[in-house]
């Protein structure tokens, strides 16, 4: 026992006195965090907004004017039609387009109801969300002013249609998207680098000409990051809920225990990668561009799986990182409990078994 | 360029006078003065940490020298850098040709820098391959080479533009002792057409081979003569020992 | 008693089967000072990674302790201390740290082996706060031998200690390891360097795989067949090309300030250096030594290999 937390002692000084790594591993999850979280949150301010007035009458009028004066919007072009809009959109520069019906207030006026159509382009889902969002509460403004003094309430009901993103997945999801990727980079990369690195130095030599069981020289390895990875778990929490103002809605405790056993998948990926390498070198590559590539494309926090092709969405499945993704979302965001999720968290204890099985399997106790 | 000449009428190939690097408070080579001449195989000594390396760097025209002249085949140190690497080759052990490259592209990769033309590069790589009897593996990979050969064909390329002054750090270190006497007997040949050679080295018997020898201790020059007259100087057998009694008293030698 | 028995043990690499290691054997006595001579790529390494269990073997086998190397890997592998080619220590640890992570993970302390390593951790105690990476070779050098004998080891491999360590240090590590010998401990130990060579008890010369001699250095010396003697003149590569012209000559080389010629021992001492210094005189060289002198193992090994080259030929 005491060979064993020897061993940890020292794998603690080696991360410890390497300030570098000691930046990546803690600097990475706030910078991450604080990028996802503020830099790509886009403050709507004059944006193109283009209008296409079907019924121009005494209500879309005032609705119009309400827009132009609103600092949020400016409206670049005032097109007859629905077509017209398409146009303009393909175009580029507008993101956003508002359409009233030919029979807008007559609607509104003779049935109470009436519909408008806001459409986004919503290839930047935040962006979209955001505009609609504006565009939406200018509406609910000029409907409250019309309800002061009416019996029956008047309704403008936006149908809002997101363009080329209908479901407009990923937006405001990205912290358990960074969780994923942050555990996925300090769990498999740190873990096969600094195997590597003593089998590069000579020192696994050593180890090797020694009584301690080989299998222990690499478990020994694994606890320290299990460590860093839960400290950043809690930072990437910590973070979350008092900068972002994004609440935790289920169980923490689930999500610490769901979390570390994604760690645990990434440890036994991370001891495989160092397994079947022999340079810190090809250890980094095989981390970076078949671990974290994968995981920022197929764990749907970036880009929705759904509409991938299908093979593309087979392969998803295979990325650890997409289930605890799924698992993290479902508890944090949803506040949902193990019932909802003891699927995915069925899989991620399959992916880990098979890993350790097949390091194991390759496992050597000889140099070559 | 004129000819530099000393007191006996032998040209000066390398000439250093109070040369001095200085990084802050730490002096690494601190007054170094030495003449070489030419065709002379001269053997630059001292441990790790010694000051060999800082004091070639300056004689290469890679490190501009805090004080003192130096002049390298009649080239300034200070101002002339440029003309000092056309007439200097030079060769490490550790970094020479390149491993995933065949051997005639080695060759014409280096000869190409030194801007020989086509015909004159056909020509010398044609001679030089026949010179080491590698016709046969002249389109091989340097990587599938033996060590001996690597390094024997590292040398004809380091002179391969014919330079007046062939630098060479630790040239033969780990070859075993055939291949080494092959290697020395190019330098020999090398040094015979009137090619200055200056090796710096920490290995002891390769010293035994130059005509002359250097030894720093500390920045400083602490000896300098023919190892015959070392070895005399000291009542010693080899220059192993002449340099573990200077090397002894070393501060800041590897020790 | 015999420590380590080694019987037609082979290694080979790569895809066409090239021997690094090629049916090599001999035995080491208990508490012997053993030395493997060879350049780089003589197979010295791969001999020391198959003795300590961490390399199979392609072929034939090898004992240590009369445990065996495949099998046993587990006893020989709490019984030996190995220091591999490069200082293989913790950069980012202290000295203290190295080694007491070391002593832990054979299962000892630091204070139970001390008397062991006294002599040689005095030398670097003074600076056991400061990390290894930041050490001299030859304190590297005295601090990897510290945490290979940490143990207690009965056999210690010690692959190239001296490699790349300047003159001062190499000369100390002998004289720690001729300490240690005293102490009843088997060392097997492999250099490049020819001079160090007679400091061995007893010495395998290699090349290619291949063991070219293995006797004492005294004994390897004493069986070299030519005479040999020192020539020297005031121009070495003319001096050079002429004892290579010259009928008698065995073997010629370079050898420091001299070349080296081997001729026949039938030819008579005073004789042969005569005859071979009238003819390097009619050649036009000048400043003409030539005087008898003794072989050394590099002599022996330059001979052998020479040998070991024409048979291959033929």
């Amino acid at each position: 026992m005491t060979q064993f937390t020897t061993f940890i002692k020292k794998e603690f000084y080696h991360v410890l006195r390497d300030r570098k790594t000691l930046l990546i591993l803690f600097g990475m999850p706030v910078v991450q965090i604080l990028i996802f979280g503020f830099a790509l949150t886009n403050e709507v301010k004059n944006s193109k907004i283009v209008i296409a007035d079907e019924a121009k009458d005494e209500v879309s009028t005032a609705i119009i004017r309400k827009i132009e004066a609103s600092r949020y919007f400016e409206i670049e072009k005032a097109v007859a039609n629905r077509q017209q809009i398409e146009t303009v959109f393909k175009e580029g520069k507008v993101k956003v387009a508002l359409l009233f019906p030919a029979n807008f207030s007559k609607d509104l006026l003779h049935q109470n109801k009436a519909q408008v159509q806001i459409l986004a382009d919503a290839t930047d889902p935040n962006h979209a969300t955001a505009l609609t969002n504006y565009l939406s509460s200018i509406l609910q403004d000029y409907q409250s002013e019309l309800n002061e003094n009416q019996a029956i309430p008047y309704r403008i009901v936006p149908e809002t249609r997101m363009l080329y993103n209908p479901q407009l997945k990923g937006a405001h999801n990205f912290v358990p998207g960074v969780m994923a990727l942050v555990l996925m980079l300090v769990c498999v990369m740190m873990t096969a680098i600094s195997i590597v690195k003593e089998k590069e130095t000579g020192t696994m030599e050593v180890l090797l000409v020694s009584p301690f069981k080989p299998v222990l020289v690499i478990l020994s390895k694994a606890i320290p990051y299990l460590i860093l990875s839960l400290v950043n778990v809690g930072s990437i929490l910590l973070l979350s809920v008092f900068v972002l103002d994004l609440p935790i809605n289920g169980s923490l405790p689930l999500l610490l225990a769901e979390s570390t056993l994604f760690i645990i998948t990434c440890l036994t990926l991370g001891i495989f990668i160092s397994i079947k390498t022999a340079s810190q070198q090809t250890a980094m590559l095989i981390s970076l561009m078949g671990m974290l590539l994968p995981t920022m494309l197929f764990s749907g926090f970036m880009f929705p799986i759904e509409n991938m092709p299908i093979p593309l969405q087979v392969i998803s499945n295979i990325i650890p990182a997409k289930w605890y993704y799924l698992i993290v979302k479902d508890i944090m965001i949803k506040g949902l409990g193990f019932e909802a999720i003891w699927k995915e968290t069925l899989i991620l204890v399959g992916i880990t078994l098979f890993l350790f099985a097949i390091s194991l399997k390759s496992f050597k106790i000889r140099l070559a | 360029m004129e000819n530099h000449k000393n007191g006996r009428g032998e040209e000066v190939s390398i000439r250093a006078d109070k040369l001095t690097k200085q990084y802050g408070d730490f002096i690494a080579a601190n007054a170094i003065s030495f003449e070489v001449y030419k065709g002379e195989i001269f053997g630059f000594l001292g441990a790790n940490g010694a000051g060999k390396t800082t004091a070639m760097r300056m004689l290469c025209g890679l490190s501009t020298p805090s004080s003192g002249s130096a002049t390298i085949a009649g080239f300034d140190v200070y101002k002339e850098t440029e003309e000092i690497k056309k007439n200097i080759g030079y060769m490490s052990q550790k970094f020479s040709l390149y491993e995933d490259l065949t051997i005639l592209e080695n060759i014409r990769f280096y000869g190409g820098i030194y801007g020989l033309s086509r015909g004159e590069l056909r020509e010398k790589s044609a001679a030089l391959i026949a010179r080491l009897g590698l016709q046969g593996e002249a389109n091989k990979l340097v990587a599938s080479l033996p060590l001996g050969w690597k390094q024997k064909l590292a040398f004809s390329v380091a002179v391969l533009h014919q330079p007046r002054i062939v630098f060479l750090d630790e040239p033969t270190g780990g070859v075993d002792p055939v291949t080494r006497r092959q290697f020395w007997d190019l330098i020999y040949q090398a040094a015979d057409q009137g090619v200055t050679i200056f090796v710096t080295t920490h290995y002891m018997d390769e010293a035994e081979y130059c005509n002359r020898i250097s030894i720093m201790v500390d920045g400083s020059i602490a000896a300098l003569d023919t190892p015959h007259r070392l070895k005399q100087q000291f009542g010693v057998a080899s220059m192993d020992e002449v340099f573990y009694q200077l090397a002894r008293e070393a501060k800041r030698a590897d020790g | 008693m015999q420590t380590i028995t080694l019987n037609g043990l082979t290694k080979v690499y790569g895809k066409e089967k090239i021997p690094a290691v090629n049916e090599v054997s001999f035995s080491v006595d208990q508490g012997e000072l053993f030395g493997l001579i060879g350049p780089d790529g003589a197979g010295k390494t791969s001999i020391f990674r198959m003795l300590t269990t961490v390399l199979l073997p392609d072929g034939g086998g090898a004992t240590v302790n009369g445990f065996d190397v495949v099998k046993d890997y587990r006893q020989i592998r709490s019984s030996v201390g190995y220091m591999p080619g490069k200082f293989s220590l913790y950069p980012d640890l202290s000295i203290e740290e190295n080694l007491s992570f070391f002593a832990t993970v054979f299962n000892t302390t630091i204070e139970e082996n001390y008397h062991l390593i006294r002599d040689i951790y005095v030398q670097i105690e003074p600076f056991k706060k400061r990390r290894a990476g930041k050490l001299s070779g030859g304190m590297k050098q005295k601090l990897a031998l510290c945490c290979a004998l940490i143990h207690k080891p009965t056999v210690l491999f010690l692959d190239e200690p001296t490699t790349g360590v300047d003159p001062v240090s190499r000369k100390e590590f002998w004289e720690m390891l001729k300490r240690l010998k005293a102490q009843n401990i088997t060392i097997v130990v492999s250099t490049p360097y020819m001079d160090e060579a007679a400091l061995c008890d007893r010495i395998a010369l290699m090349q290619d795989g291949k063991i070219l001699s293995i006797d004492t250095p005294a004994n390897i010396v004493s069986a070299y067949p030519d005479q040999l003697f020192a020539v020297k003149a005031d121009r070495m590569y003319a001096l050079l090309s002429a004892v290579a012209r010259y009928d008698n000559t065995i073997n010629s080389y370079a050898f420091g300030e001299y070349a080296h010629v081997s001729l026949p021992a039938a030819l008579g001492q005073e004789a042969a250096g005569a005859a071979l210094k009238n003819w390097l005189a009619q050649t036009g060289l000048e400043a003409l030594e030539v005087f008898p002198t003794e072989p050394t193992i590099e002599d022996c090994f330059i001979k052998l290999t020479m040998d070991h080259l024409a048979s291959a030929k033929n």
